[in-house]
């Protein structure tokens, strides 16, 4: 557990320092924000008809380029071998990077929610709580299986082409279950209507989270 | 010789599924002829997940004991579990343009079949993609165990978003509602389509010793 501490400390201390994948990435989001107004044109009324499938669409895509890069910063300087050599369990390590990417996908959607309450004048403040734990889970299952996967795509030439082709039809699941109760959220219905697609998410994000555990010490081995 | 013979064997299990569906099985009553697809759709869809629990049995076998052997198993029951679902997507695609009126809807069993067909077309793209025997078998392997753990999620995810498609009829509970003959033709089928894919694993599994001990 510790291991895996360091692991995020690390990652979040240079992420901090350099800013590479957080500036980025908020430019990215305020760009999809964009994109989504042009294909939808000015009606307010498909905007909110919409939003649902537009958060995650958003989540999802900076989610591409986020866990993409996980491992990417451990190719250089033989930071790889350092991984590869530290003593114990692996998946201290697995755990670590899952942490650090939840973390930043955190940030990206606290963004990206205050962008769409600001450009399609939403009110996000009542549901708040109840959303909040829907994006915990949806970006908990996406991390899993992107953190994994973006480990496997790392040393490939082909990564870019790779890892969206591996990562979006295994987290089929967990959009499913994300956008329908995050519409159960936001059409104001009571929450209870959610606990099907909450569950289904925790079990989604209970069978990644083993998977990726078990197997990622055959991943890193490189 | 006993791969020549599997061949044989499913071959001729492959005519006889023929003569019966179109020969012995009765005309269905309401749908008429467009019916008989179901004597390729159901043994290719069945026939697709022993494929994919291959896949599955091959990827933590590899992990487990590092033997090449493994990884060939799964490697070789991939590209059938892609074909025999592409033909599944296909046939159904025909059968319900008369049927349903339209090629595609997006019905819950039709999209997880879809989602899985995609799953394991990036298993085939990642295994394209590493030279190094090992590293190829570890990657594909950590997929193909997330994919096949996958099935059973993506399978309540979608049928909870959506469905349309008529019930399992032949593994769901209670007694069987088919028609003898129907149902005596389907299981010929399905017969002829499992030796068909245990054909081509032992014929896949040969190629692949055979390349990896020439190319090491």
């Amino acid at each position: 557990m510790r291991r895996a501490w360091i692991v995020v400390w690390k990652d979040v201390l240079s992420e901090c320092r350099s800013k590479e994948s957080l500036n980025a990435l908020v430019f990215f989001s305020l760009l999809l924000l964009f994109v989504f107004q042009f294909a939808l044109g000015p009606e307010r009324a498909r905007v909110e008809a919409a939003l649902p499938g537009l958060l995650w669409l958003g989540f999802i895509l900076a989610g591409l380029l986020a866990f993409g890069r996980t491992f990417l910063v451990e190719r250089e300087n033989d930071c790889w071998e350092g991984l590869v050599l530290t003593p114990g369990d692996k998946s201290a390590i697995y755990l670590g990077k899952l942490a650090g990417n939840v973390l930043l996908m955190a940030v990206v959607e606290a963004v990206l929610l205050v962008l769409f309450a600001v450009f399609f004048s939403l009110d996000f403040t009542g549901v708040l709580p109840a959303l909040s734990l829907v994006l915990a889970l949806g970006t908990l299952g996406l991390a899993a299986v992107g953190t994994l996967f973006g480990a496997i795509t790392a040393q490939l030439r082909a990564r870019e082409l790779l890892f969206p082709v591996l990562l979006l039809p295994a987290v089929v699941p967990v959009l499913l279950g994300s956008v329908s109760a995050t519409q159960v959220v936001l059409s104001g219905q009571p929450f209870g209507d959610a606990a099907q697609w909450l569950k289904l998410l925790a079990a989604a994000d209970l069978v990644y989270l083993v998977v990726g555990l078990l197997t990622f010490e055959f991943v890193l081995e490189g | 010789m006993a791969v020549r013979a599997l061949g044989w064997l499913a071959g001729l299990a492959l005519v006889a599924g023929l003569v019966a569906a179109f020969g012995y099985a009765p005309r269905e009553a309401v749908q008429g002829n467009v019916q008989r697809i179901m004597y390729l759709h159901v043994p290719a869809v069945l026939t697709a997940y022993l494929a994919f629990g291959l896949v599955f049995l091959g990827s933590v076998g590899y992990l487990l004991t590092r033997r090449p052997g493994w990884d060939r198993l799964a490697m070789a029951a991939a590209e059938p579990g892609v074909i025999f679902t592409g033909i599944t997507i296909a046939s159904g695609s025909i059968w319900g343009k008369p049927t349903w009126g339209t090629w595609w809807t997006w019905d819950a069993r039709l999209t997880s079949t879809a989602v899985l067909f995609l799953v394991y077309v990036g298993y085939l793209l990642l295994r394209g993609m590493i030279d190094e025997p090992d590293r190829r078998a570890r990657a594909a392997a950590v997929v193909g165990i997330l994919g096949a753990a996958n099935i059973p999620i993506v399978h309540f995810s979608v049928k909870w978003w959506r469905a349309l498609h008529q019930p399992a009829t032949i593994l769901g509970p209670g007694p069987s509602p088919i028609a003898a003959p129907i149902a005596l033709t389907l299981f010929v089928n399905w017969i002829a389509f499992t030796l068909l894919l245990l054909y081509l694993l032992a014929k896949r599994t040969e190629i692949a010793r055979l390349e990896d001990t020439h190319a090491g």
